[in-house]
């Protein structure tokens, strides 16, 4: 360490605790308890204990492996779909398999994989945790909230069970395709699928209000909003996004429901179909699009800040220093929030829009840059001379940088109206939010569950495995996107069941269809690797020590770990600082957990937080 | 929190970044329900939003001219049709309901058991009448041949659009009336003194819940004034 920083250290020296001035009592003191201890439910049989478990931790891997098993036939049907693309000829899936799976592929991914994951299955686990508080702070509601979720799967799941299918509209469901014959599941695939949605959106509020009344109202004592992980403001923030985002799908998913059962004409303007003059007459296809993105954007958003919390809470654990700029980083998380509710139509410049619509919602969509590129060079100087330790959840937290940053570059092109109308609707568009909300937030959920499995099982992960893991699945996810840019700039366009060799199409695009697919198989075959090292470590894992990762937050101090019912025993935490004192100078580890208290660490060179 | 300790907190504009700024809790004093109920209220208004700029977009955009909201609405009074007539008064009970509920909270806090289940009654039964008048107007527009789909008056989305907001709205205000009762029930029955636990919930029974049942309501009714001011009066 150089002289002038020590010395900057020294000049900071009022913050120090001084031991002789002082008592102990005093400077360990924290504003009293506003709150009665909360009371807390004790389940008294086998259902209410495994299955209507009104535990939030319990709730939160309940919501993980449903989500996670919903995820799996979401990949399944991605490899069917691209054995398709590389080898037409073999006559794989017809046309109308192919629609319903890009459709189930792309719907399944975001809302019942990462929304569910991220929010009710990490919120669930860790803001009770993180906050130090005993359980959400409406057990019953949040038993309800897993439980609509999963009727809205089944009901999803449901429709590959129904004559026609499930719809293969596309994820956005656009009317008037989605409920007109000729597209795959207009009739009752479509109708499941909006009624799944519309589950999804009543449980989902119901875990929602959970999320934000625990983190705003009941923190432990000295825990302020500024004290909390990152962790904890990005999956607050998302839940807020998704709170006002969410009624706009509802809408809209309402609306069409209505367009297709009692056919209404919300969305359906006059038209032909094969040959007959259907009855609906003057709706605007183009409301459920603003309906549909405006939910849509934020819904990137939902799954993107929650992962910007998490990875920059592995960062800081990961390479023991302090996270760079977390004031900064707090109101990068929510600015980019309420930005991303005036960006939605960037989505809808190929719709006719008058320009100068699209040139405001340009500029705004250029504007989440800022923010965006504010979070990543603070996760850049947070590893800046730290003490990396190449860990797995830092191995991914690593890959999720890179591969965010690159998701982030394609994006501004794709925000700039001149730009996006030629890339519209081709592979650019596919290997953009693949990169930027798919594998960068899957990457960060790998990391993420390396990081927390000691927590919710006691025993660590294969090191070896996870390592393969990694390595396969970060090499392989540029080896699957990189090509599709590539593609998208020749003109191949997306939702295409089959490439045809065509004047039109360069040729050199069917070879590489062939490498993507290759390459999407072994990078699906370490996925099931890891699936094989999460269940057998869960009884043949090495035992974990109470702390294994050696971090600050509240979730690792708690008497017992794993956790048990009501997370702390007989007395709640005791907050006097952040979660992010690695370290510091003077201290004798180089962690310094939230709660323990001044009196004990004498001496370091603490910063007021 | 005790409540001198609320008092010696900053007041005004000055209590935002003091509590926002403080340990524990955002909301100074409030309980969770009631912060709770305030966030949902807030998520739909979003939802009633989106329906009524939906509303307004399909209505600027129809093909076909959009029926005389006037004519279609009026009710007929000693053989002369009057405008929003039925409308009028439907709009007078649900306010003045507002108003009952707004005493029953008064009345709970005070512990008044018997005033406050009277008038969570009179707030139902206000309900009640709200959501059978709605029925009438209802049936009414059907045989006149108003239809989700078609009207004889203009624009199909006219109906559309009434039956699936006003539908919207009066599921709401039937829950509502649902609650009601069965709060009206709970304060006969004393669960708010002796602090009973809920069958489902089995947390204690509270007081604020009324108020917490009352912010809901009277939500409810403001949304009403929207949905009157925009398909009545437009």
């Amino acid at each position: 360490m150089s002289d002038e920083y020590e010395h900057k250290l020294e000049a900071k020296s009022d913050y120090t605790t001084d031991a002789s001035s002082v008592s102990a009592p005093e400077i360990d003191s924290v504003p009293e308890a506003e709150l009665p201890d909360q009371e807390l439910y004790h389940s008294h049989s086998w259902w209410t204990t495994y299955v209507f478990s009104q535990d939030a931790k319990y709730i939160g891997i309940q919501y993980a492996l449903t989500a996670v098993g919903t995820g799996l036939l979401g990949l399944v049907l991605s490899w069917l779909m691209r054995i398709q693309l590389a080898f037409p000829g073999l006559g794989w899936l017809d046309p109308a398999a192919y629609y319903q799976f890009v459709t189930m592929h792309g719907m399944i991914m975001v809302v019942y994989l990462l929304t569910a994951l991220f929010l009710g299955g990490f919120g669930n686990l860790l803001i009770p945790l993180m906050c130090g508080a005993r359980d959400m702070a409406f057990p019953y509601v949040n038993m309800l909230s897993y439980w609509a979720f999963v009727v809205a799967v089944v009901v999803l799941l449901a429709s590959f069970f129904v004559p026609g299918g499930p719809t293969g509209a596309g994820w956005t469901l656009y009317p008037p395709q989605a409920i007109t014959a000729g597209t795959p599941g207009s009739d009752m695939g479509i109708i499941l699928m909006l009624v799944s949605l519309i589950l999804f959106v009543a449980g989902f509020t119901m875990g929602g209000l959970n999320y934000i009344i625990t983190v705003l109202q009941l923190r432990a004592r000295g825990m302020t909003l500024m004290r909390l992980p990152l962790t904890i403001w990005g999956i607050f923030t998302a839940t807020v996004l998704a709170m006002f985002a969410f009624p706009a799908l509802l809408v809209g998913c309402l609306m069409m429901t209505l367009d297709s059962l009692l056919g209404t004409s919300f969305f359906m303007p006059a038209m032909v179909s094969l040959g007959e003059t259907l009855t609906h007459e003057g709706g605007s296809p183009i409301l459920f699009q603003h309906l549909f993105w405006f939910f849509g954007h934020p819904e990137v958003y939902i799954v993107a800040l929650p992962a910007f919390g998490i990875v920059s809470d592995l960062l800081s654990v990961h390479s023991r220093k302090t996270i760079f700029g977390y004031r900064m980083m707090v109101w990068a998380i929510v600015g980019i929030g309420a930005l991303s509710f005036f960006v939605w139509a960037h989505h809808m410049y190929v719709s006719g829009m008058n320009p100068w619509f699209g040139f405001f919602f340009a500029t705004t969509t250029l504007i989440i840059a800022v923010p965006t590129a504010i979070k990543v060079y603070n996760w850049i100087l947070t590893l800046w001379r730290g003490n990396i330790q190449l860990s797995l959840p830092m191995l991914f937290s690593l890959g999720f940088i890179v591969t965010f940053l690159n998701g982030g570059l394609t994006g501004l092109f794709l925000g700039n109206v001149t730009v996006d109308v030629p890339l519209s609707d081709t592979y650019f568009v596919v290997a953009h939010f693949h990169m930027v909300m798919g594998i960068a937030p899957i990457l960060v959920i790998f990391g993420a569950i390396y990081h927390w499995y000691p927590l919710i099982t006691g025993r660590m992960m294969n090191e070896t495995l996870g390592k393969i893991h990694f390595w396969i699945t970060f090499i392989g996810s540029y080896a699957i996107y990189f090509p599709m840019h590539y593609q998208g700039f020749v003109g191949v366009p997306r939702r295409y069941f089959e490439i045809y060799d065509s004047p039109y199409i360069d040729t050199s695009t069917l070879l590489l269809n062939k490498f993507i697919t290759i390459a999407v198989l072994i990078v699906g075959a370490a996925q099931l690797l890891f699936l094989y090292n999460l269940i057998t470590s869960a009884r043949l894992g090495k035992k974990s020590e109470k702390n294994p990762w050696k971090a600050n937050s509240l979730e690792w101090q708690t008497p017992q770990m794993p956790p048990e019912h009501g997370n702390w025993g007989k007395e709640l935490p005791k907050v006097y600082r952040w979660p992010y004192d690695f370290s510091v100078p003077g201290a004798k580890e180089d962690y310094i957990p939230q709660n323990q208290p001044p009196s004990e660490i004498i001496g370091a060179k603490v910063e007021k937080t | 929190m005790s409540d001198s300790s609320l008092e010696n907190l900053p007041k005004g504009w000055k209590s935002v970044p003091s509590d926002l700024g403080s340990d524990q809790t955002a909301f100074k004093g409030v309980q969770w329900g009631k912060a709770m109920m305030w966030i949902f209220l807030l998520s739909d208004t979003f939802i009633f939003s989106c329906f009524l700029i939906s509303y307004m977009k399909g209505r600027a955009s129809t093909v076909v001219d959009w029926p005389n909201t006037s004519e279609v609405f009026s009710l007929d009074f000693m053989g002369v049709p009057v405008p929003l007539l039925l409308i009028a008064i439907m709009t007078f009970v649900l306010i003045t309901s507002s108003g009952t509920m707004a005493l029953a909270v008064k009345y709970g806090y005070e512990k008044n058991r018997k005033m406050c289940g009277r008038l969570i009654l009179a707030t139902a039964i206000g309900g009640l009448i709200f959501v059978g008048m709605q029925a009438f107007e209802w049936s009414k527009l059907i045989h006149e041949g108003v239809r989700p789909w078609s009207n004889p008056f203009g624009a199909g989305q006219f109906g559309s659009y009434f039956f699936m907001i006003t539908g919207f709205h009066g599921t709401h205000v039937s829950i509502g009336v649902i609650f009601l009762f069965i709060f009206a029930r709970k304060v006969y029955r004393g669960d708010f003194d002796t602090g009973r636990r809920g069958f489902f919930t089995t947390m204690k029974s509270d007081y604020v819940s009324i108020e917490i049942l009352g912010l809901y309501w009277h939500f409810v009714d403001l949304v009403w004034v929207f949905i009157f001011a925009f398909f009545y009066l437009w």
